[in-house]
């Protein structure tokens, strides 16, 4: 599949920009966070930062943006369209919440906060669903999928909310938190690649062409001898040694890093405001390869069209 | 809108019956396809960069040419791909505007161009490649079968069918109701065994493949070598008796 | 299956998204499709005088309906960038591109200048070769009256071998002179037909075959488009079908599966050769004192051959009463194919086809002919008077194409196709091969060719195209050297009956045998892929003399685009696109009559030019005026006619005879003959613009031997006597042309070509190794190189068309995936393939169903940079190839004579005979030869970035 950068960077950012807001209203309840308004308000812009260039940047990807609101109509059916229903509820809560912040109402802004985590997780769980849902791509047709959008959406949350935290002086159990939440990433990213390594495709050459029953079957001619959309969209192949190296990159600058980073914060005060800012950016950064891997490493069954098992 | 429509017992499921084994591979099809459809409910279907380097554009029907198995059992295989129609047609599930959609009536999957936002995700969902993207106009674009002709009252009768179906000149395609089994094209299907492509995949194409009929027996000839059987062949005709009588 | 099942009527669903009953367009017209040159009947929708819609037309005989992937595409041929757009003159060198636009009156007088001073002076010193244009009766009957001998469209590097083969032996051949029995055969056998004629009858045909469960077989080195359907397919050797068709004769004669009853009846088998070795007469037919020829009777002895109550012997040796010896026809081809040299096990090897397959099919088709006999309860009266209550048919039918015609052997392998037909007894009966109207025709048919004694002013009697009955008819000098610049119909070419284009640039650069002033072209990409030498026939073109001059002093070209030969021509003459002219496919030259009758074609102009630009017959007829051709001016020198239209209608041939022959005299009632009709083409368009005759049922088979048929057919005109025409299975013309060679006659073959003569004008069919492989390191050149024609394209006519491209828009080498891999070769991998001539660098395409000692490619999909409207880095410049870059126009040098690349037969061009070897290149990724960019001309549109074409909203 076609690692479109405006698809990258949007669930990268709406990604981190909703796990920022789910810790963010889950964890200032319990007193993990600084109590201070002006951090909550701080984080909640950031989040909503994240979250409103990743979705603006998901419509550059659309053919007619200005018919982006039609895409709130069909949540029966359609996880694209319930993640619009969910991203744009979203921001009522989230909204509620920094006003309810800046009125100085700490129970709405607690109330509000909790709904703006559900709204986040909600909508990270859709954008999952979005591509566990497809049936020809079989490496996002995987139960994998869903649960780690959500959970890398919970670590680059996590990151920023810890690296903000320790430019408020917090460091607190958040650098914890991005250890495990980073481990556990490493853990699903290992199991999910080993996963679609060994992966066999949604179907064949031979049931795409109904040919099987006489034998092999191999491509002789194209329908076309240059590209065409299906080509450029879903014929995207990238070589598996670049698309090793891309996952060691994933690998340490995402995870590895961010993680040592992170303890190294825990370890020592004076360094934590820049380590755990480092640790942000390096998981962002991460997070972009891995989101790149994601779509490169994808095999859509139209390529048996075109290629042949 | 984008949920499928309830199945109707008896409704109709308009669809092509595609015979492999007489495809030659024309491409009158596609070509044809892409004619009436350029100027139809789906117009245009644009190209890109028609005259240089990296020409494409948009086209509902590509014909593809395989070859399966090897050696004397092998074949030569052409292969048109379009939209099959799906009883089961995630593109349609998937569609967040209700852009795309299945009609309850007769099956035709469709696309509203007036309220598609060119997101993509039906094509990610199709897995035939039956979808391709306007670019131009930035809405999706898929196969009709020919809506725009088969209710066309401005049209003769006999030609309100699939431009395709039309087209082919070795009538390799067939219009029909595939929901009727009485129908010409459901008998066909019964007839060749009509396949599904992809059916591990669950969703239900309307559209069915006629394999490639199996080859008529080769029976080798029971035969003595090449020497003659008789020492001056040509005389044998000697005492042949003809005339231009009646014979 | 044979139609698709009309589905019962729909009712619309409410969806008010869907407009249902948009009308297709505001007008609808028909016309015949050009997309190649199947003659298609298409109808035309247009909306706002732009064309919305192209289809088949239900009613036309030719394609029922149905149109190809070419013909669906016409609309971006009709609005191709590519199109020119007004006459040009060259103001630069030869190939520079250097063009200055010029009105069309200003074009008129330069080539009226420069034709009429050739006229006065040497005609012959004009060269008129047209390319694929379907008005060659008017095109060589202009060149007749200008006085040139030096006509021929491109028939030479298409397929005179097939027609040549034909016509000499059953009085017609295949596409245009007849037709497989689609919906009666049992089993058809195909060779060597890709996408060549004809394009939608044989799929139509193909379907009805399949649909019956009747056995297709099809021989070709390539498994593709109709051999992917067929039945069976027999991958044989390029070049070898001839061999392959004659063991099929040996087992059929072995098992004495053969008709005598009809070889008896409606062949020569029966009529007695002279055996007088060294001798003037040997292997002539004996005679009676009229020239009737003689058979033996069981009881009467020698007596006239075409006698009712003949009872002949076939074999057997005798004394005819001048005290000759003689045999008869069966008897020495019995002799000769019973030879063990054409026993499967001798040719297994060479054709690549195991021995038991060979018996097989042998088998197969005898028994499909002799013990599944189809017998229609159709009477009929043969030549005799004679009538018959049922027709019987012998239900096997061949059809072959340019696989068999395009090699040096390819003449007698056509012969050798017909004698299996005559053997079978399976010509013109139900279920067999079948004549398409206005065949058959006496073998050979007509006077000879037109040409000797050119003269200054002078038109030339006859037609220029015509057929030699021995030598006495070649265009040669009393020195034996050809008086026609491309050399047909002299010692060199005896049957060249559609010339031989691919030499006239050639021997006109060498002066050889004379230099020429004007070539004059039309619709022929001479500096591309119609050459077989593009490289050559451009140094050709650019050549200049010690003077300055160049070698051929002036070019004239007329195409309808920006082809590769535009730049290499002095003046350019746009033609029109088929969608915007009158045409008239005529039965003067190549009708669409079927085997159930006669019928003809016209096309109209659907749209109006938007260029200033006429069609090329227009421009023809004009200058035919203008040069005060008799023909084309009235008594007092004005022209006699209007435009083309008008000759179409009031040409006369013959009294009564022109250009159509439908809706003939006053009223139009008359078929045939008839006085011009002036409301002529009117009746045409309202018919759809064709006519078609149906031939009552008891006409329909047997047309050779059916006195009703050939009582109509001399009433129509097709034939000169109502007479039966004796298939020919021993040709007399052929072996007078060897006796010339063996000494005898006056007019005898130089004693260069004597050999040559001999051996190649055999009265019975033989194989030999295409001439360009004889002698050859064929270990070398280890692979047989061939090319195909796509469904999608038609020859260079595609690569402008903006649909057509996407779909082959480069080509590849195919190859064995077992041959490329032992060499280390993977798919798209690029090579080098060399030939004797030169070598080409291309990429490889791995395959399973071709010919292991064969690689093939799509035939003119490369283009030269530059060209058809195309930008310089588009993939038909950058990766597309031409295989003719290493084909040669001549044979290899022997003994200080050129001889063509040809048929010694007939001269049609040996395309197939390339032989290559394959090594894997290094460096950049594009093709080679790689020729400079052509410079665009004056006046060329822009090429827009995205084409949206829709004729719904005004453009």
């Amino acid at each position: 599949m076609n690692p479109a950068p405006s698809i990258v960077f949007f669930t990268t950012a709406s990604g981190a920009g909703y796990g920022l807001l789910f810790w963010l209203g889950l964890l200032r309840p319990v007193g993990l966070l600084p109590q201070a308004p002006e951090f909550a308000l701080a984080c909640l812009a950031l989040a909503l930062v994240l979250v409103t260039a990743g979705l603006a940047s998901s419509l550059l990807h659309l053919g007619n943006p200005q018919r982006a609101w039609r895409a709130l109509t069909q949540w029966r059916s359609s996880w694209l369209s319930r993640e619009g229903v969910a991203a744009v509820a979203t921001y009522i809560p989230a909204g509620l919440f920094g006003l309810a912040l800046l009125a100085d109402q700490p129970g709405l802004a607690t109330l509000a906060g909790l709904l703006a985590a559900v709204g986040a997780a909600a909508t990270v769980w859709c954008t999952g669903m979005i591509y566990a849902s497809l049936r020809p791509i079989p490496q996002w047709h995987h139960p994998l999928v869903a649960p780690g959008y959500l959970l890398l959406s919970a670590y680059t949350g996590m990151a920023l909310l810890a690296a903000v935290s320790a430019l408020g002086g917090v460091v607190g159990g958040l650098a914890g938190l991005i250890v495990m939440l980073g481990i556990a990433g490493v853990v699903l990213k290992l199991a999910y690649w080993n996963r679609i390594d060994g992966m066999r495709p949604a179907a064949t050459a031979e049931s795409a062409t109904s040919l099987g029953f006489i034998g092999k079957v191999r491509t002789l001619d194209p329908p076309h001898t240059e590209t065409n959309y299906l080509l450029r969209e879903m014929g995207f192949r990238v070589a598996r040694k670049h698309a090793a190296r891309l996952r060691r990159i994933a690998l340490v600058a995402g995870f590895g890093l961010p993680v040592l980073l992170a303890l190294l914060a825990s370890l020592s005060g004076g360094v934590a405001p820049l380590a755990l800012m480092l640790a942000a950016l390096l998981a962002l950064a991460g997070m972009l390869v891995e989101r790149w891997l994601m779509f490169a490493e994808a095999t859509h069954t139209v390529a048996l069209y075109y290629r042949g098992s | 809108m984008t949920c499928l429509p309830d199945p109707v017992p008896g409704a109709k499921k308009l669809g092509l019956v595609i015979d492999l084994d007489t495809c030659v591979g024309c491409q009158g099809c596609a070509t044809s396809c892409k004619e009436w459809n350029a100027s139809g409910h789906s117009a245009p279907l644009p190209d890109y960069k028609p005259y240089s380097a990296g020409a494409e554009g948009v086209w509902f029907n590509r014909v593809h040419s395989y070859e399966a198995g090897e050696g004397a059992a092998g074949r030569t295989v052409h292969f048109p791909r379009s939209c099959l129609h799906c009883e089961n047609a995630a593109c349609v599930t998937v569609c967040p505007t209700g852009a795309s959609y299945k009609r309850a009536e007769d099956g035709i999957v469709l696309v509203n161009h007036d309220t598609c936002i060119g997101c993509g995700l039906c094509a990610w969902a199709c897995p035939y490649g039956a979808r391709e993207m306007d670019e131009d106009q930035g809405v999706m674009k898929k196969c009709t079968l020919c809506v725009d002709r088969i209710y066309n009252e401005t049209i003769p009768e006999a030609q309100r069918q699939p431009a395709c179906v039309l087209a082919c000149p070795t009538k390799a395609r067939h219009f029909g109701d595939l929901g009727d089994p009485d129908s010409a094209v459901s008998r066909l299907v019964a007839e060749r065994g009509g396949q599904p492509l992809m059916p591990e995949l669950g969703y239900k194409p309307v559209n069915s493949y006629l394999p490639p009929r199996r080859r008529p027996d080769q029976v080798p000839v029971e035969d003595a070598p090449t020497q003659m059987d008789i020492k001056n062949p040509v005389l044998r005709w000697m005492d042949r008796v003809l005339s231009r009588a009646e014979g | 299956m044979p139609e698709a099942p009309t589905p019962t009527r729909l009712q619309p669903p409410p969806d008010p998204r869907v407009d249902y009953s948009v009308p297709v367009g505001d007008t609808v017209k028909t016309t015949t499709c050009y997309m190649c040159a199947c003659r298609c009947g298409i109808r035309v929708h247009l909306k706002d005088g732009r064309i919305r819609y192209i289809e088949g037309n239900p009613d036309h005989p030719v394609n029922r309906g149905v149109i190809c992937g070419k013909g669906s595409a016409g609309i971006m041929t009709q609005y191709a960038p590519a199109r020119l757009s007004s006459p040009l003159l060259r103001v630069g060198e030869r190939g520079s591109g250097e063009f200055r636009e010029i009105s069309w009156a200003e074009a008129m007088d330069i080539a009226t200048g420069w034709l009429k001073a050739v006229r006065e002076t040497a005609p012959e010193r004009l060269a008129f070769f047209t390319g694929r244009d379907q008005s060659q009766s008017l095109t060589g009957f202009w060149a007749a009256q200008f006085g040139t001998p030096n006509f021929a469209a491109h028939g030479g590097f298409c397929s005179v071998n097939m027609a040549a083969g034909g016509l000499y032996s059953i009085g017609g051949s295949f596409w245009e002179f007849g037709e497989p029995d689609w919906d009666k055969c049992k089993y058809v056998l195909m060779f060597g037909v890709a996408e060549d004629h004809d394009s939608n009858p044989i799929k139509l045909g193909l379907s009805r075959v399949k649909a019956r469960g009747a056995k297709f077989v099809s021989v070709n080195p390539v498994r593709t488009g109709y051999s992917a359907v067929a039945d069976e397919w027999v991958g044989i050797r390029p070049g070898t079908d001839g061999l392959f068709v004659l063991a099929l004769v040996h087992e059929l004669l072995r098992n004495d599966k053969v008709d005598l009853d009809f070889l008896a009846r409606y062949t020569n088998a029966a009529w007695l050769v002279v055996r007088n070795p060294g001798g003037a007469d040997d292997g002539l037919f004996a005679r009676d004192g009229n020239g009737a020829p003689l058979a033996w009777d069981r009881t009467r002895g020698a007596m006239d051959a075409k006698a009712a109550d003949l009872s002949p012997v076939m074999v057997g040796d005798y004394t005819l009463p001048d005290g000759r010896k003689a045999q008869p026809v069966f008897h020495l081809l019995a002799e000769r194919y019973l030879s063990p040299e054409y026993a499967p096990e001798a040719v297994a090897e060479r054709c690549g086809i195991e021995a038991a397959r060979i018996r097989r099919i042998a088998a197969e088709i005898a028994q499909v002919a002799f013990e599944q006999p189809l017998v229609l309860d159709q009477p009929w009266t043969d030549v005799w008077g004679r009538r018959h209550e049922q027709t019987i048919g012998r239900p096997v039918a061949f059809h072959a194409m340019r696989g068999i015609s395009a090699h040096s052997n390819g003449f007698h392998s056509c012969r050798a196709l017909h004698l299996l037909q005559m053997l079978l007894g399976a010509v013109d009966t139900p279920g067999s091969w079948r004549y398409k109207s206005p065949f058959p025709r006496p073998i050979p048919p007509g006077p000879p060719p037109a040409g000797k004694g050119a003269k200054p002013n002078t038109p030339l009697t006859g037609n220029i195209l015509s057929f030699p009955q021995g030598p006495d008819d070649l265009l040669v000098d009393d020195a034996g050297s050809p008086l026609r610049i491309d050399k047909a119909f002299s010692w060199e070419a005896p049957l060249a009956l559609h010339g031989m284009m691919h030499t006239v640039i050639g021997n006109a650069g060498a002066g050889d045998p004379y230099p020429i002033d004007t070539l004059f072209m039309f619709m022929a990409n001479m500096a591309w892929n119609s050459a077989m030498n593009p490289g050559e026939v451009i140094r050709i073109l650019t050549e200049k003399r010690p003077d300055g001059e160049y070698v051929i002093p002036h070019v004239i070209y007329s195409d309808a685009y920006f082809s590769e030969t535009v730049p290499y021509a002095d003046l350019i003459l746009p033609d029109t696109t088929y969608l915007e002219r009158w045409d008239c496919i005529s039965v003067l030259d190549r009708p669409i009559g079927g085997a159930h009758g006669a019928g003809d074609a016209i096309r109209q102009p659907v749209i109006q030019p938007d260029r200033d630009v006429r069609p090329f017959q227009e421009v023809l007829i004009e200058l035919g005026a203008r040069l005060g051709l008799p023909a084309f001016v009235k008594e007092d020198g004005s022209p006699r006619f209007k435009d083309y239209p008008d000759y179409i209608v009031n040409h006369q041939r013959a009294p009564g005879v022109g250009p159509l022959a439908g809706f003939r005299g006053t009223d139009g009632s008359k078929k045939g003959v008839g006085e011009p009709n002036p409301d002529q083409l009117q009746r045409y368009i309202d018919n759809g613009c064709f006519w078609r005759d149906h031939l009552p049922p008891e006409q329909h088979w047997y047309k050779h031997a059916n006195q009703a048929y050939l009582d109509g057919a001399k009433a129509m005109g097709f034939i000169p006597k109502p007479e039966q025409v004796v298939l020919q299975l021993w040709s007399e013309p052929l072996q007078k042309f060897r006796l010339a060679a063996e000494g005898h006659g006056e007019r005898q073959p130089p004693d260069h070509l004597r050999e040559r003569v001999r051996t190649y004008c055999d009265p019975l069919p033989i194989w030999y190794p295409p001439l360009e492989q004889q002698g050859a390191d064929l270990g070398r050149f280890d692979l047989s190189a061939v090319t195909q024609r796509p469904m999608a394209m038609y020859h260079s006519w595609g690569s402008m068309n903006a649909w057509l491209r996407q779909i082959h828009g480069s080509n590849k080498l195919y190859m064995a995936r077992s041959r490329a891999e032992a060499m280390g070769l993977a798919q798209d991998d690029w090579v080098w393939v060399e030939s004797r001539n030169g070598r080409l660098k291309c990429q490889v395409s791995l395959m399973e169903g071709v010919n292991p000692d064969t690689v093939w490619t799509w035939n003119a999909i490369g283009k030269r940079a530059g060209a058809w409207g195309l930008t310089e880095d588009s993939p038909e410049a950058v990766r597309g190839f031409l295989l003719n870059h290493v084909i040669s126009e001549w044979l290899p040098a022997q003994e200080g004579f050129r001889a063509a690349n040809a048929d010694p037969v007939t001269g049609q061009a040996a395309w197939y005979d390339l032989r290559v070897r394959v090594t894997k290149a290094d460096g950049p990724g594009v093709t080679e030869p790689h020729f400079s960019t052509l410079k665009d001309r004056p006046g060329a549109p822009p090429r827009p970035e995205v084409l949206a074409y829709n004729a719904k909203s005004p453009a």
